[in-house]
């Protein structure tokens, strides 16, 4: 999520209870909210409770916002946690933290796919059903991999944004962020490989 | 067929494409991992499918978009409907 384009964000505005000035925040990064917690839990009632609890707990926290990290990487931060305890709910396991490990298991061993599908046509990479796929191997993601991915690949955050979003070290990221990256290359790899033998 | 010290070296180098496909590799790195590259045809195709698997997912949000409905649920709920009328835009 980058900042608004035309004209920055006011905190201090916003810590005034500037109505409208909170209205543009709003219009600023609802759909960046929106759209990781529909990835997060691929159920678009869940993701619309998420948008609003963010933006209602972001207006009741305005006043003690001390801007130690921007506002997008704050907003971040209360989505994902509104996000996570969604996910709890249904699965009590689920965990963020550092010592969590669902997800991390050493995956040496495993085979790699090496298939050399990066020159089809865009047509077929990204077809309806092609891109449905993408949707899947995204959602398989355990939950530790899949939100670091998000942050990072999706919305853009940088590692170390990403690490202050989420409570955990830039090291955690890092190693996060590959083997979310190396999974969904892999479940790519045997979609496509599929795609390529059919011809 | 590839030698055990070869295969030990792509298991090793693996572990920085993340890295290499960010930019965020440090020199020696980069120059270790491209040197391996140029001998690896494995390797090759992993980091070139990687970075297609980056690329293709980015592309897949660009067409996300927020329900008119649901933006129109968070201000009311929000008590801003007096600035629904704007354009959702920025």
């Amino acid at each position: 999520m980058t900042e608004p384009e035309k004209q920055p964000i006011s905190i201090e505005a916003l810590k005034r209870g500037d109505r409208a000035e909170f209205a543009r925040m709003v219009d600023a990064y609802s759909l960046h909210i929106y759209r990781l917690a529909m990835r997060m839990l691929s159920n678009p009632q869940e993701a619309e409770d998420v948008l609003q609890e963010t933006f209602l707990k972001a207006l009741r926290a305005l006043p003690n916002f001390e801007g130690r990290s921007s506002l997008s990487t704050w907003l971040y931060r209360i989505a994902v946690n509104e996000a996570l305890m969604m996910i709890r709910k249904r699965k009590p396991e689920v965990s963020l933290s550092a010592t969590a490990d669902n997800g991390e298991e050493d995956e040496d061993g495993e085979e790699m796919q090496i298939v050399d599908w990066g020159h089809m046509p865009e047509s077929e990479l990204l077809s309806t059903e092609a891109r449905r796929n993408i949707d899947q191997a995204i959602e398989k993601l355990p939950e530790t991999l899949k939100v670091v991915f998000l942050l990072r690949d999706v919305e853009g955050l940088s590692i170390e944004d990403t690490a202050d979003s989420l409570g955990i070290s830039q090291a955690a990221v890092k190693t996060r962020l590959l083997r979310a990256r190396l999974r969904l290359r892999d479940e790519l790899s045997t979609y496509y490989r599929e795609r390529m033998v059919e011809k | 067929m590839k030698d055990h010290s070869h295969a030990h070296k792509c298991d090793h180098l693996i572990s920085t494409i993340s890295d290499y496909v960010d930019g965020s590799l440090s020199p020696q790195l980069c120059e270790e991992l491209e040197k391996h590259l140029c001998e690896c045809e494995n390797c090759t195709v992993v980091v070139d499918t990687l970075r297609k698997t980056i690329n293709l997912v980015q592309t897949c949000v660009e067409d996300d978009c927020l329900p008119g409905e649901v933006r129109a649920r968070l201000f009311h709920t929000l008590n801003l409907d007096d600035f629904l009328k704007k354009d959702a835009g920025v």
